[in-house]
């Protein structure tokens, strides 16, 4: 269910982004997405076009990248890939690990259309 | 100019780029933004301004969380039941459920003031609905808030209330592979109290060792503590823990801190950082 309420705060993310940039649309948003950060990541893209509909970002394509559970050793501070349930140390099989990827919701780029804007233009004639 | 390979970001434009954010431009023209902000931004930003609502007052705000049925609303009467016998902890609770006013008019009706947010359809609470709730429950010579949370193992963990400390709620009725099956939860717990624990005897499937080994595989050193809030085993090692926790909170705030819920946003502390390296 929460999903929506998460694609609803992207939209309002982004329609910020896109009004400081006078943009006319959004044409691409992509976000991060840990396993660890409770957020599903096909619900999230099956929610994206109602959260969006009528908006700035009504024709924006959703991208999520899924990043891997890692973990490092606080012991022996060997770093390794983990799974969902067992955040273990792979080289001395300890539980005493700090996660340090795997728990990510960002949002990561946004892109635009904003062919008018002075900002682009300033930027392709230099 | 070349749009792809950067060679078209020089000394006089550079300032563009680094100004608000990182502009780029990608292959077919588009002007790319990195934000790098949680998805949940609007919530977390609401849940900081709660903290530091609770922090004005010196009241330390728990989370209560677990599936419905664990128990959450009868540890709470328990706890009211047992600080009778000592008044120097002065507690209030806000609950949330989907319908009806039933936990906060049984919280009530032990003489303790309860805010019942329902939240229809949601199956979490968020900081807005905490702060809602504030605007109702005046903090004033308050000790503890305790936050009864939507019975759900799922997604109240990805919210942030504005709240201090996470108390994960595990009732031997459930299983002990309950952490393994709902990893994001128990990851998050400060606490973790294995509830009804007077029907152990009855139950030859639930091992509490194995619920602590599910525990500590998702690298959680929290506290395990076995309680039953019908023969109130367990309720004096659970408010001996609250006491100290509002002694650690109330010290922290005297140094000019606050404290955090377990695992909040720490990892995402640390990509942000590798990011932007």
């Amino acid at each position: 269910m929460h999903e929506l309420s998460i694609c609803q705060s992207i939209i309002e993310q982004v329609t910020q982004v896109a009004q400081q940039n006078n943009a006319l649309s959004v044409s691409r948003i992509i976000i991060d997405i840990g396993p660890l950060s409770g957020v599903e990541a096909p619900l999230l893209e099956h929610a994206f076009p109602i959260a969006s509909a009528g908006t700035i970002a009504q024709d924006a394509i959703l991208e999520t990248q899924i990043l891997p559970i890692k973990v490092r050793c606080n012991l022996c501070h060997n770093e390794n890939e983990a799974s969902m349930n067992k955040l273990l140390c792979s080289a001395c099989g300890t539980w005493q690990t700090t996660l340090i990827s795997g728990d990510e919701m960002l949002l990561r780029t946004v892109e635009l259309e904003n062919h008018h804007s002075d900002k682009e233009e300033e930027i392709n004639h230099v | 100019m070349c749009d792809t390979c950067g060679c078209n970001i020089t000394d006089a434009n550079q300032h563009l780029i680094d100004k608000d954010g990182k502009h780029a431009i990608t292959k077919d023209g588009h002007e790319a933004i990195e934000v790098l902000q949680n998805l949940l931004h609007e919530n977390n930003h609401r849940a900081a301004h709660n903290r530091e609502h609770f922090d004005k007052h010196a009241v330390l705000a728990i989370n209560l969380m677990s599936s419905p049925g664990s128990g959450k609303t009868a540890l709470l009467e328990a706890t009211i039941d047992a600080l009778k016998d000592n008044n120097d902890l002065s507690i209030a609770v806000i609950e949330g459920d989907l319908e009806t006013e039933n936990d906060a008019q049984r919280i009530r009706d032990k003489n303790i003031p309860a805010i019942q947010i329902t939240t229809g359809s949601a199956c979490h609470l968020d900081a807005y609905m905490v702060h809602d709730a504030l605007h109702e429950l005046p903090l004033e010579g308050l000790d503890i808030v305790f936050i009864e949370n939507v019975g759900n193992l799922v997604c109240p963990a990805s919210f942030d209330l504005g709240h201090h400390l996470n108390v994960t709620l595990l009732s031997v009725t459930e299983g002990d592979d309950k952490p393994a099956k709902y990893p994001v939860m128990f990851r998050a717990s400060n606490l973790n109290l294995i509830t009804k624990s007077d029907l152990l005897p009855y139950l030859d499937d639930f091992s509490v060792d194995k619920a602590e080994e599910n525990i500590r595989n998702l690298a959680n050193p929290a506290p395990i503590f076995e309680l039953s809030a019908k023969n109130t085993d367990g309720i004096e090692q659970w408010i001996n823990w609250l006491k100290h926790q509002l002694k650690h909170y109330r010290e922290h705030l005297a140094q000019g801190e606050t404290v955090l819920p377990s695992m909040q946003q720490d990892g995402q502390k640390l990509h942000s950082a590798h990011s932007h390296a």
